[in-house]
């Protein structure tokens, strides 16, 4: 590789991360705002306009806490696997593509970071790899119910990983292709939710509990398990499991609209600069779903978590499949 | 073709550069005031009863199987996934017969219960020596 490619690629990869982090760090405001005013409630605003800077005043308050170590816990993975829960989120995003291609200084710059033919395979294995970052912590506390929390995550991680795994089967036989540019471009007329609505919804529900989020939040049930795998975390490494959560939550945003909703492509004709634009509105859209859901909806309880998972979503995401295959041979 | 990964190795690297520079700032910054109850592991407020790793329930572990084995049924059906379009229909037989036969230990696991969380339906493999006996 040139030194021309090598500079572009470290420059997007650092400018991608800059995205990412003020991405998560606001979502957690804007979470909070909407939440609140779902409750009617006013929510943050106190620090600056709006409390606009509240997400600075987080940073900073979290990051000169004290990081209290419990005794008895197994200190070297207790202070190591919030950073393996971190990491693997985002390292997604450097196979994420934010739109299509802008021409910046005469030159054509693709807007990935790079675009590997295993894309949505290399997703789906960082996400698995997030399971190790919330059980090890869970395990390193030698806390009852951090223990709990973190044996109920990765069993309710790994039932839903399934279900998303086969959820997305109908949209490669589609595109044929795992490159999530391929896919987004195979959707320039019509987004693949079209033919998969199914596959939407199975994907949507399996991403939810993937990420631990409501109606699926059962690692962290405040009532019977404090706060789950951290519930002995403070400081920084609370605040990277918290980065990690919400970073998980942008991810499968992305590859939903990504891979559903057409991506970057809008039914009217465009201009390509305005590509990353499209893809945002879709992204936000599908958050505000999420956060709307937790504004909404109870917690299951645990075995009708596990029972929804392997009883309902797999045998439909499996039949999904089929019939996908099924008509795919007969319209040919 | 393995130029396409270097950028993957850089984005590990800034993440976990960031990651230990965050964690750096923060043992910089933050106090370190360590004493014998807050240390103590929190059992809501009062000591510890025992150690937390004690043995927990099977499912899990049973849910931990079944997992590796449809996970592998999803490895496999990936490669196909991508190639469908090309292939011509027997393929798609072959994958139907897949499918049925893993199906059919869906069921196999279904009817015995493995799924079940509630004990009073899990029909034969949660049943130990201890339950007969009551």
């Amino acid at each position: 590789m040139s030194l021309d490619l090598w500079i572009e690629v470290i420059l997007k990869c650092v400018v991608v991360f800059f995205i990412v982090l003020t991405i998560v760090a606001y979502l957690v405001l804007v979470e909070r705002k909407v939440l609140a005013a779902m409750q009617s409630r006013v929510g943050p605003n106190r620090v600056g306009p709006q409390g606009l800077l509240q997400p600075a005043a987080d940073a900073v308050k979290l990051m000169t806490k004290e990081t209290v170590v419990p005794e008895e816990a197994d200190r070297n993975l207790f202070l190591m696997a919030p950073v393996v829960s971190l990491v693997p989120a985002l390292l997604a995003y450097s196979v994420i593509p934010l739109g299509s291609h802008i021409n910046l200084f005469g030159r054509e710059i693709q807007l990935h970071v790079t675009d590997i033919n295993v894309a949505l395979l290399f997703i789906l294995a960082m996400s698995s790899i997030g399971v190790y970052g919330i059980f090890l912590g869970g395990w390193s506390s030698n806390n009852k119910y951090a223990l709990m929390g973190g044996i109920r995550s990765s069993a309710q991680m790994i039932s839903y990983e399934l279900s998303m795994g086969m959820s997305v089967i109908g949209v490669i036989m589609l595109a044929g292709s795992f490159s999530l540019v391929d896919i987004v471009n195979a959707q320039s007329s019509i987004p693949f939710v079209v033919y998969q609505p199914v596959g939407f919804v199975l994907f949507w529900i399996a991403a939810m509990a993937e990420i631990n989020r409501t109606p699926f939040d059962l690692p962290e049930a405040e009532p019977e398990l404090v706060a789950g795998y951290h519930t002995e975390y403070s400081g920084m490494r609370f605040a990277m499991y918290f980065l990690g959560e919400y970073a998980n939550l942008v991810t499968v945003c992305t590859i939903g609209a990504l891979l559903f909703l057409g991506g970057w492509h809008v039914p009217w004709p465009a201009p390509t600069w305005m590509s990353p634009l499209w893809l945002a509105l879709k992204v936000a859209a599908l958050i505000f779903f999420a956060i709307w859901t937790r504004g909404t909806l109870p917690r299951f309880r645990f075995d009708q978590l596990m029972a929804f998972g392997w009883k309902v979503l797999l045998p439909v995401a499996l039949l999904n499949i089929f019939v996908t295959a099924l008509v795919m041979v007969l319209v040919d | 073709m393995q130029e396409q990964y270097l950028p993957i190795l850089v984005m590990l690297i800034i993440a976990t550069g960031f990651a230990a520079v965050a964690l750096t700032i923060s043992w910089l910054l933050g106090p370190s005031r360590p004493d014998a109850n807050k240390n103590e592991t929190y059992e809501c407020g009062v000591s510890p009863v025992g150690d937390a790793r004690e043995r927990f329930s099977v499912r899990f572990y049973v849910v931990a199987m079944l997992f590796i084995v449809f996970d592998l049924e999803t490895v496999f059906m990936f490669p196909w996934a991508v190639v469908f379009k090309q292939l011509p229909t027997f393929y798609f037989l072959q994958m139907l017969i897949f499918l049925v036969i893993l199906t059919v230990g869906l069921v196999y696991e279904w009817r015995m219960g493995a799924l079940d969380w509630n004990t009073s339906r899990g029909k034969m493999i949660w049943r130990s020596g201890h339950d007969k006996a009551a």
